[in-house]
């Protein structure tokens, strides 16, 4: 997560806590917060510095910061580039989409995740989710 | 890539839309979920609920799981992103603008409201600091020549209460528009089925469910809808959705939920201050209601229909102020906007004014005489005498709702017999 926030109300802490609690590990990317933790995971300074495989990359950062982004993500071999709410960059999506990656703009995978599992419905919002089978638990 | 199947269609999304099994029990039908509170897994469950940072139930005052399926249909039917519900048609109308509304702010509306609206926005609205301007809304003009500084939204309803008045939804929403205005449209009347604000550019849609939507005439509630498409950040009108709250430590309501940032706050700061909340078994009632609404509408609309085109020949009734005929100057507007029809709450005019609207209410035995519309049964009530009699003469004519003025809300009855109950009644209002 590019842009993760220490400070616990900003919206990536809300979204890296979410994802925790789904089951996903999150690795927090913010060259201010090097060294430190978030929510039990080290901080990195550069997604290049990042030992581990990455499956996706969630950038929450303007959209001018998106192409650097991008790029390493392509290096790192990357599946997924995700753009947040409000951020979008196409020129650099559609490198992602070149370099064979898929790519989400301006939306928000915290809200995805619940709204196709039952949870946003909760929240009074339109899912688009039709169905006549039991939700699971 | 595989094709996209095609979107459901409107009676599927009546039926289905925010319902599935219960998880638990596989019980079919909404469950009540008749309970004030729900508990918390740990501390730390508790603290994320209450930071807004997981989705889950605290306090039936916020959200409710019946509460909640309702929201969404509604949310669905209108095209929106995510709704409200609330106890009354009223509360929807105070926490759509509580969302946005500041001391000193104005907004202006249509001045032929329903006459509660107009005394809900015109007087109590003023002890929040909150001024309405009133103008005439058959010229779309008028709006754009009343818009000053302080002017946050517009107001409208996409079928009037009780006049029939049709307002030029498309024009109005690109005045509003090109001023950075909320648009606001109350669709009560038509209902999502004839009339879809939304396509037209209205950002909010509000309802008062007690009428069609729940349709039978015995469950309270209300509705805001978001559209999610209005920018709250393109001026600094908005600073309640871009600002930090300090009541959920300098969260920024757009920021942080985008699209959903109305939705969101509409619960978390609207319902949770005002507290005016839609009780689940009301929730039930309505979401049973809306799984029909396709099918009354259609015979609501014929039935006012027949009953319109049947008081313009009768030799008791002066005037008829019906969309759906060719006569009214609102009938190109109505093809336009509610092209399923123009609703079943329409006026029409009784020779031997007030004496004689008095006569015909009370001589009816079909027609219950009562302050609702939107029910399968037949309503009649004589606005002057009841629900417009705290306004003044002035007010009362310019609502249309003057002292010779009938309203009838046509409902599910044989159409002989409706027609009969009002020839009844208004040969016995003649004979005086």
């Amino acid at each position: 997560m590019v842009g993760a926030s220490e400070h616990w109300n900003r919206p990536s802490f809300f979204a890296m806590k979410y994802l925790q609690d789904k089951g996903y590990r999150v690795i927090p990317v913010n060259p201010q917060a090097k060294g430190e933790a978030i929510l039990g995971e080290k901080v990195y300074a550069d997604l290049a510095e990042i030992p581990d495989r990455i499956d996706m990359v969630d950038i929450f950062r303007r959209a001018e910061a998106v192409p650097a982004i991008v790029d390493q993500a392509i290096k790192q071999g990357a599946k997924v580039v995700w753009m947040q709410l409000g951020v979008r960059h196409d020129a650099a999506a559609a490198k992602a989409e070149a370099a064979g990656l898929k790519v989400v703009m301006n939306r928000c995978p915290k809200i995805e995740y619940s709204r196709l599992n039952g949870e946003l419905a909760w929240s009074g919002v339109n899912t688009g989710i039709i169905s006549s089978k039991r939700r699971k638990l | 890539m595989a094709e996209k199947p095609p979107a459901p269609g409107f009676e599927t999304l009546a039926i289905h839309a925010g319902a599935a099994p219960d998880p638990v029990t596989g019980a079919r039908s909404t469950p009540i979920y008749q309970t004030t509170a729900y508990v918390f897994d740990d501390v730390d469950h508790a603290a994320s609920l209450f930071n807004l940072q997981t989705y889950g139930y605290i306090y039936s005052r916020l959200t409710n799981p019946t509460v909640s399926v309702l929201e969404e249909r509604v949310a669905t039917l209108e095209g929106g992103r995510g709704a409200i519900a609330v106890a009354s048609g009223h509360a929807a109308q105070l926490l759509a603008f509580f969302s946005f509304m500041e001391p000193g702010d104005q907004f202006i509306a249509s001045n032929k409201l329903y006459g509660g609206s107009i005394t809900q926005f015109g007087r109590s609205f003023k002890k929040f600091g909150w001024d309405c301007v009133f103008v005439d809304a058959d010229d779309p003009e008028n709006f754009r020549r009343a818009i000053t500084p302080r002017c946050k939204a517009i107001f409208v309803e996409s079928l009037s209460n009780p006049t029939g008045v049709i307002v030029d939804l498309e024009r109005i929403a690109e005045i509003a528009h090109e001023a950075g205005l909320l648009f606001i449209v109350d669709n009560t009347m038509a209902s999502p089925f004839i009339c879809r604000p939304m396509r037209w550019g209205a950002d909010l849609v509000v309802h008062s469910t007690t009428k069609f939507l729940s349709g039978h005439g015995n469950a309270m509630g209300g509705v805001v809808v978001d559209s999610g498409r209005f920018d709250w950040a393109q001026n600094d009108k908005f600073k309640s959705l871009t600002e930090p709250e300090p009541a959920y430590h300098d969260l920024r309501f757009y920021e942080t939920f985008g699209d959903l940032a109305l939705t969101v706050h509409g619960h978390a700061v609207g319902l949770r201050d005002l507290g005016a909340t839609m009780a689940p078994l009301n929730a039930f009632l309505t979401i049973t209601g809306i799984e029909t609404l396709p099918l009354r509408m259609e015979r609501h609309v014929a039935n006012a229909q027949a009953v319109a085109e049947h008081l313009e020949r009768h030799p008791a009734v002066s005037w008829v102020a019906y969309a759906g005929l060719p006569a009214s100057k609102y009938h190109a507007l109505a093809r336009k906007y509610l092209p399923k029809g123009a609703g079943s709450v329409f006026t029409f005019g009784v020779k031997g004014g007030y004496e004689a609207g008095v006569a015909l209410v009370e001589a009816v035995e079909l027609f219950s005489h009562l302050a609702n519309v939107g029910d399968t049964r037949s309503l009649i009530i004589h606005p002057a005498s009841t629900t417009h009699r705290q306004l003044t003469t002035e007010q009362q004519i310019a609502a249309g709702a003057g002292p010779d003025v009938v309203r009838l809300s046509i409902g599910l009855e044989s159409i002989a017999d409706i027609i009969g109950d009002l020839d009844q009644g208004l040969a016995k209002a003649m004979r005086g």
